[in-house]
């Protein structure tokens, strides 16, 4: 029997087991939702905003490890999108959006609410697709999920115009699909492996630099038990965190422009760094010419272009990190030698000294709520499991330091494009997969009020988010350059006019606390828990002048950083 | 910076060009030239470009074409012995008894063929790497060229062995 486009589009999803569809609809899509409407196995998120819906699939994304689905329509509906589609590219996030066309033979006629959708998401996307005949759709919808689910997985957007999802044809669903352009490599070289293996074995201070690709690939397992077994010291990326136990002594912390002082001049004097599914981004380099200056490195990745792009290494090896990590693993086990034990000890009296420096710390006798120490609350409060989105700033940053991840995909953040405004929705989507677990979005009063309009969201299907708003009154991260490096000149960095959070949470019908007193924060937070169906704002009022340390300028290597 | 030309079997698909080409403007790499069309597989188009940059630019302009989900193959042609064509069109002033011989004179040096002819201009066709072309350009008589149309460079490896679907 045929089908329609858009009862194709809904056996595609069934078939590929998708859960939640994130979307808002529009004249371009209005096919797609009739069909939505008459069935039950596929939930529709209704957000209110198209940037929310993806971001939310891409919250959803990477609290499970499984793709995000969004369904926007055209014109504004796709660029309202583009944001978090972006967002999710820089991250390596799997997603797949679909975006309303107008009839195919309107296009290119400006037709309402007509926009070069693929020509729009080309630079941010793994790979996009317009469906241009009925017969296509199905087998378009298949290779979308295998390309943004495999290799270096990333967004891929399906522009179907409105033609083609009421035009019929027969449904076939393939149940595998090859491209013969696309077979990323999983294995790694095994010459270039034991090549790898050696280099460790002659080591004297190592140093294994994890990140976001471990998380992706679900390897924690296998880097926690190399990591162990080799009695390294680990940093990790800040999109890396969760991916080795932060509580474990081996791990050093995140590294980086605002990492550990120990993490980065463990970096900076190495002799051996191996990099797992990292990719030297310049927040984590400073100063490439100052980068690990005495370091050979070994560089494993699933994406060949991501070796050797900043920073050259030694030994590359193109793989999944699971995979290889597995596959070193197994050579080091039947090789009889070990690292020079005396070295490496030596090592870690060397960093056990940086650790004293203790350049975390904050006053805690302070009179002003210190943001750290609201951060701190929140992880004891929730003992250290809860699923933690943020948004992009100081408060970020704060997060990234003391809210200590053990396991993989508990932290949602917006690392490579930076989004503010992806918190709140990203919480919504990592609440829905996970709708027993404590979900808290770590925000500031700047990046809050660029998704605000999701607290009605919230309300319509029951999420109990618990907010928990930084509120110094300033776009803190904005404020402490300018103070930094622009005389205090702090131009367009202050929030004037809020609006009382408390007040705007009760509106959306949930529940507002304000908190002013360092006294009042464990018992606010305690109390924010104990409402586990209501979503809670929490509106702590912090102190305006903290700066989040270490710092390293911009120019700087990692050796050079700025303590409290 | 030393110039490449890269050759690239990617899917005869609408769209396919951009990505090549809006990779190379959002990453910042240059193209000097740049020719495309439809190979023996129907489904296949074959895209030939020159570029320039250090071996490390041009590792990364290989690693990140590979990645685009449309590009089938590549080589740097450049890397090994390659035969390098360009076909250019050129239409030059010729007033004159001297000065039209002189013109003919010229093109046959530079085995060119003479397609179309008036009172007062020639206009050519000539073959060979973007040098030569260079060359017949610099040749002419200042201020005689009227027009010049260039494909851009296309190119193959020498001997057997080629940019092919199986091997």
């Amino acid at each position: 029997m045929e089908l329609s486009g858009a009862e194709i589009f809904i056996r595609c999803l069934k078939e590929e087991k998708v859960e939640y569809l994130f979307g808002y609809p529009g004249g371009a899509v209005l096919n797609l939702y009739d069909a939505l409407e008459q069935q039950e196995d596929i939930k529709h998120i209704l957000v209110r905003h198209e940037q929310a819906a993806t971001h939310a699939a891409d919250g959803y994304a990477r609290a499970t490890g499984k793709p995000g689905v969004v369904l926007v329509t055209s014109g504004p509906g796709a660029t309202n999108a583009v944001t978090g589609i972006a967002t999710a590219y820089m991250d390596s996030i799997p997603m797949v959006v679909f975006t309303g066309q107008v009839f195919t033979s309107l296009i290119g006629n400006d037709a309402f609410q007509e926009v070069d959708s693929i020509g729009i998401t080309r630079p941010c996307v793994k790979h996009n697709f317009m469906v241009k005949d009925v017969k296509d759709l199905a087998e378009t919808i298949k290779k979308a999920f295998y390309i943004a689910t495999t290799g270096r997985p990333g967004p891929v957007v399906i522009d179907i115009p409105k033609d083609i999802t009421a035009d019929k044809a027969l449904f076939d669903y393939p149940e595998n699909i090859s491209i013969r352009s696309y077979n990323p490599v999983v294995k790694g070289h095994a010459g270039q492996i034991k090549r790898a293996v050696e280099m460790i074995l002659n080591s004297r201070r190592p140093i294994i630099y994890s990140g976001g690709g471990v998380v992706l690939d679900g390897a924690s397992a296998e880097l926690t038990e190399f990591v162990q077994t080799l009695n390294f010291p680990i940093t990790s990326t800040m999109m890396g965190l969760g991916a080795y136990p932060a509580t474990d002594k081996q791990f050093l912390g995140m590294l980086g422009m605002h990492g550990t002082y120990e993490a980065n001049m463990a970096m900076h004097e190495c002799d051996l760094l191996i990099a797992i599914g990292a990719r030297f981004d310049d927040r984590v380099t400073g100063k490439i010419e100052k980068f690990c200056p005495t370091a050979k490195i070994i560089h494993i990745d699933i994406d060949p272009a991501s070796i050797s792009k900043n920073v050259k290494v030694d030994v590359p090896i193109v793989g999944s990190v699971g995979n290889v990590l597995k596959e070193m693993f197994k050579l080091l086990s039947v090789i009889e030698r070990t690292p020079d034990e005396q070295a490496l000890s030596d090592w870690w009296d060397k960093i056990e000294g940086w650790r004293k420096v203790e350049c975390l710390k904050f006053d805690t006798c302070a009179k002003k709520i210190k943001p750290q120490a609201v951060v701190q609350t929140l992880y004891d409060v929730t003992k250290g499991s809860a699923y933690v989105t943020t948004d992009v700033g100081q408060h970020q940053m704060w997060a990234a330091q003391f809210y200590k991840f053990d396991k993989p995909h508990r932290w949602i953040t917006s690392g490579g494009l930076g989004t503010m405004g992806f918190g709140l929705p990203a919480a919504m989507g990592a609440q829905l997969a996970h709708p027993d677990e404590t979900v808290a979005v770590v925000t500031g009063e700047g990046s809050i009020q660029m998704c605000i309009q999701e607290l009605s969201t919230c309300l319509q299907y029951g999420l109990p988010i618990k907010i928990v708003n930084l509120n110094n009154g300033f776009l803190g991260m904005v404020r402490q350059w300018q103070e930094f490096f622009y005389e205090k000149r702090y131009a367009m960095s202050y929030m004037e006019s809020l609006p009382d959070f408390v007040k705007l949470a009760e509106s959306y019908g949930h529940v507002g606390i304000r908190i002013d007193k360092p006294e009042d924060v464990k018992s606010a937070m305690e109390e924010a828990m104990k409402l586990k169906d209501r979503l809670v704002f929490l509106d702590f009022h912090t102190d305006p002048t903290e700066n989040v340390y270490p710092m390293i300028p911009a120019g700087a290597g990692l050796n050079e950083m700025l303590l409290v | 910076m030393m110039r490449h030309i890269i050759s690239i079997l990617m899917e005869n698909e609408a769209g396919a060009l951009s990505r090549v080409s809006g990779l190379f403007s959002a990453r910042g790499y240059n193209i000097e030239s740049l020719t495309v069309a439809p190979t023996e597989t129907p489904s296949l188009s074959r895209l030939t470009l020159v570029t320039r940059g250090s071996d490390e630019i041009i590792e990364q302009i290989i690693k990140q074409l590979n990645k685009l989900i449309d590009v089938v193959k590549l080589s740097d042609l450049t890397e090994g012995a390659h035969i390098e064509r360009e076909l250019m069109l050129i239409k030059v002033k010729a007033v004159g008894g001297d000065a039209r011989d002189e013109v003919k004179r010229l093109s046959e040096i530079f085995r060119g063929h003479i397609l179309d002819v008036t009172k007062t201009s020639y206009t050519m066709e000539l073959t060979g790497t973007a040098e030569k072309l260079d060359a017949f350009i610099e040749a002419m008589q200042d201020g005689t060229i009227l027009e010049v149309a260039r494909t851009g460079v296309s190119g193959v490896m020498r001997g057997e062995k080629g940019l092919q679907l199986n091997n």
